[in-house]
């Protein structure tokens, strides 16, 4: 009991169809070698990647869900910044 | 993937210090918004949900167990390298699953401990053994077949990490049961003998199998909460209905019988069952099945004896840190 808890990490995969590498899941480690070693064995048994990233997850900021309304807003009163907010006449077909 | 309905729930709304934010949690979960680690939950809420996705964790571990007794003594490559894949995949999916449960605050040791010292739960099923191999196909047939009942709604679970692993989880989880199932049809067209075998592992797994889904809804106390809350979406007794409707005609291409003579359909297509002996569900779950113990002290045996390959990770990982911390200061 004396061993401290195992470092978490975060791993991110890239699949093959060449998208960017996207959040999976986590996982214990004691360091970033064991931390690739086991995000291949939890995380691709089924070819899901070519690419894996571990990252500490101490290591992340993440902004506060109690104030996504503040973060967010000012996307959200803008909707001028979306193709639809513009009208384009029927005649001239797709744009 | 073993998720088992223990109904557990911690009931009431107890504790919950601020009714305003209990009613936006409310309101949220009424909209199918997914619950993120970091939103606000009632203590009910996390609590009942640690406890759930901690024993499924462990009911996925634990479940290594029946299955690897028969992998050296598999009867063919393709079946040894199959069940190999399966076993390591319920190892994945325990994972995956502790992954889920940790966001909710408790570490990874103090689940397994809490597994380790006898006080979590895990799915009933795994304290039975496995005599012959023809309950490698049973077990892939019926138990991953009732698991997968149990965990399609489960991915629309509304804590998101938990529904996010459940998918994870499910995608994986057909290879199980078609891999069960091939197991079984090639016994039951094999020898008289070989048939025989499929015949006993069923007649032997068929009421834990029932058992899996949990007491009947009259007897569950809590089960409204985690419907309000939509962690569970059916009732246990809906899903070993759908369950056994759709393993009754699976069982007659096996030209198996369901060790069930009362067994008739009723008006409306269902299959209904005989009465369950819930006193056998309570004994194994109460630690009195036929392996309890051995499970606990294999798991235990697997904790300790793995012990020096932690330390000496958790050094050399300290070691090297050091390392770099001196030459960072040179």
């Amino acid at each position: 009991m004396a061993t401290p808890n195992t470092p978490l990490w975060e791993v991110f995969i890239r699949s093959r169809n060449g998208l960017a590498h996207k959040h999976v899941g986590s996982l214990h480690a004691a360091d970033a070698t064991l931390a690739l070693q086991a995000a291949r064995d939890i995380y691709t048994r089924r070819g899901e990647g070519l690419s894996i990233w571990v990252v500490p997850s101490n290591a992340i900021t993440a902004s506060d869900p109690s104030e996504k309304g503040m973060m967010f807003e000012p996307a959200e009163s803008k909707i001028y910044r979306h193709p639809t907010f513009y009208d384009v006449p029927d005649e001239v077909g797709h744009m | 993937m073993y998720t088992q309905a223990l109904n557990s729930s911690d009931g009431d709304d107890r504790g919950i210090e601020d009714a305003a934010l209990a009613a936006q949690f409310q309101a949220r979960i009424d909209a199918d918004e997914r619950i993120e680690p970091n939103d606000w939950m009632p203590a009910a809420y996390r609590k009942t949900l640690t406890r759930q996705i901690s024993q499924h964790a462990h009911s996925e571990i634990v479940g290594m167990l029946p299955e690897g007794n028969w992998i050296t003594r598999a009867p063919s490559l393709r079946r040894k390298a199959a069940l190999l894949a399966k076993v390591q995949d319920e190892c994945g999916h325990g994972l995956y699953l502790y992954a889920a449960a940790e966001t909710l605050g408790t570490s990874r040791e103090e689940l397994v401990d809490a597994m380790l010292a006898g006080k979590a739960k895990y799915s009933s099923i795994f304290n039975y053994p496995t005599l012959t191999w023809a309950d490698i196909g049973t077990i892939g047939w019926l138990v991953d077949g009732a698991a997968i009942m149990n965990q399609i709604p489960l991915c629309r679970c509304s804590y998101g990490p938990y529904a996010r692993a459940m998918i994870r989880v499910c995608k994986e989880e057909s290879f199980h049961q078609r891999q069960g199932f091939e197991i079984m049809v090639t016994l039951c067209r094999g020898t008289a003998e070989q048939k025989a075998m499929a015949q006993n592992a069923l007649d032997r797994w068929w009421w834990p199998v029932l058992m899996m889904f949990g007491p009947p809804d009259q007897a569950s106390q809590h089960s409204d909460t985690s419907t309000k809350w939509k962690i569970k979406r059916f009732s246990n007794d809906e899903l070993r209905q759908k369950f056994v409707d759709a393993t009754v005609p699976q069982a007659e291409f096996l030209g198996l019988t369901i060790p069930d003579p009362g067994m008739k359909q009723n008006a409306n297509g269902n299959w209904e069952y005989s009465a369950i002996d819930w006193n056998e569900f309570k004994q194994v779950l109460a630690g009195n099945g036929p392996c309890n113990r051995d499970r606990i002290a294999a798991r235990r045996k697997a904790h300790e004896e793995g012990a020096w390959v932690r330390e000496a990770a958790a050094a050399y990982a300290e070691k090297r840190k050091g390392r770099r911390l001196a030459q960072a200061a040179e």
